[in-house]
């Protein structure tokens, strides 16, 4: 199954790209093109925020951004379920990939967040239920990712981490309650618009919903990408390994 | 019958094995107090502040010390190629988790019985109330659930030390947010009484989760 697919990947990976597009090379032009459209729409269209001003424009990156990375645990969660039930390395590599891929989007979600609490809450953390969920699931799926290369049977390591992404997933909405009622007791020292999504104008909804479609398209690039790209690494180190075995029968 | 019996054996296995060895109760129990001690003084714990530092000192000796207890007690099955001994011997997996949850339990349980003692007299607070007793049982009782899922995959991987607090500790947060408000409510006495009466059902209930869920997922992906 795995020496299959490896080797399929590995012949027909490069001209894939450049040969004929491709579902890859479509999605890839596609979303480079709304990604420059969204670029216009944020910064030249979209109305100033009459009391938070220009600052306020990376909500249409923070919020798409942090959507997807739950979009990203989401499909962990799923694919997880699926290789467990049905063992097949396709689901694994689904999740595996989206792992990868969501751990960036939440670090960028958290960085984003940091660099908007500053000017808007005046403080650059808090410790108040979504940030702190955040930063959990940030540390579940980097531990995640540890759990992955420090395996060393790739089989075992997969099961695990199915595993991980299932315990991890359910986790998530206790850990936001639990922080919730813990938060209620201490009262947030934060004063200030914590209800960020309270009014918005039509514009700026149309611009926030388009940003997030564009968002998801490029979590859907990057998942296949890197789910390409791991299948070429695989059947790299299947024709070392082959070739090794031959180099070690010949001597 | 037919599934306590081999529960009952495994944990009386364990026992014995720590009863002539004693090597992870008191290992772990040496750490505990240390990190009390480096606490004390990192924190410069004065009378005034007991109440407010004292909940969050036990809890990461608690914690620290139980991880240290649990990831031994797979290290120990995986040496000798215990592990594999269990999985082939006609047991159920969820059998095995038990057992292995169960003994972790009591180890931590053995640990903290001597822990809390010397807390209380290098910190000055009444240790043995009604409230305080029953958040150190039902957080334990999550803790060795999570941690006996996540030390039997540590276990397997390089650098497992590391591996077991960084899968755990995110994981377990609700059940350490809990323990630390009781144990705050307990120490403290304040009227905050509600903290109390939301806080240990709600320990009951993440208990009981993870219960389901552990035990299912241990006896998946634990193979050959």
């Amino acid at each position: 199954m795995a020496s299959g697919q490896g080797t399929a990947a590995s012949s027909s990976g490069n001209t894939a790209f450049f040969g004929f597009p491709g579902l890859q090379g479509i999605l890839l032009v596609v979303t480079a093109v709304l990604m420059l459209v969204d670029l216009y729409l944020i910064f030249l269209v979209a109305p100033t925020d009459a009391v938070l001003g220009h600052v306020q424009r990376i909500f249409y990156f923070h919020v798409p951004i942090a959507i997807v990375s739950f979009v990203a645990f989401f499909v962990v969660f799923v694919a997880s379920i699926g290789y467990l039930v049905t063992r097949k390395s396709g689901w694994d590599s689904v999740a595996h990939a989206a792992a990868e891929v969501g751990v960036v989007f939440v670090s960028l979600a958290l960085l984003t967040g940091i660099v908007w609490a500053r000017p808007v809450w005046n403080v650059w953390w808090t410790w108040e239920p979504r940030l702190t969920t955040t930063l959990i699931l940030w540390l579940i799926y980097v531990a995640y990712l540890m759990l992955r290369s420090y395996v060393p049977n790739k089989s075992q390591g997969a099961l695990y981490a199915a595993g991980l992404g299932i315990i991890g997933f359910i986790d998530v909405p206790i850990v936001y309650y639990s922080v919730q009622w813990w938060r209620s007791i201490h009262p947030s020292a934060v004063v200030g618009p914590l209800a960020d999504a309270g009014a918005l104008e039509p514009v700026m909804q149309y611009v926030l919903f388009y940003s997030m479609a564009v968002f998801l398209l490029l979590f859907l690039y990057l998942l296949l990408e890197r789910m390409r790209l791991r299948n070429i690494e695989d059947g790299l180190s299947l024709l070392r390994f082959s070739q090794r075995l031959k180099q070690s029968n010949m001597d | 019958m037919r599934f306590i019996r081999p529960i009952a054996a495994l944990v009386w296995k364990d026992l014995l094995l720590e009863l002539r060895s004693r090597d992870i109760v008191v290992s772990a129990l040496v750490f505990g107090f240390l990190v009390v001690v480096v606490f004390n003084f990192a924190l410069k714990v004065t009378p005034q502040r007991v109440a407010e530092l004292a909940p969050g000192i036990l809890w990461v000796a608690f914690a620290f010390a139980g991880v240290l207890a649990m990831s031994r007690a797979f290290v120990r099955e995986r040496e000798q190629g215990g592990l594999e001994g269990l999985l082939l011997s006609p047991v159920s997996r969820d059998a095995i988790f038990l057992g292995k949850a169960l003994v972790s339990f009591l180890f931590m349980l053995v640990i903290e019985a001597a822990l809390l003692p010397v807390l209380a007299v290098l910190l000055n607070f009444t240790a043995f109330t009604f409230t305080l007793l029953a958040a150190i049982l039902l957080a334990t009782l999550g803790f060795a659930i999570v941690g006996t899922l996540f030390s039997a995959i540590a276990v397997q991987t390089r650098s497992r030390e590391v591996m077991l607090p960084v899968l755990f500790f995110p994981i377990i947060l609700p059940v350490l947010i809990g323990a630390v408000e009781v144990s705050g409510a307990a120490i403290g006495g304040g009227p905050e009484t509600g903290v109390v009466t939301r806080w240990l059902p709600l320990l009951a209930v993440f208990d009981a989760v993870f219960l389901v869920i552990c035990p299912w997922i241990f006896s998946i992906i634990v193979e050959e």
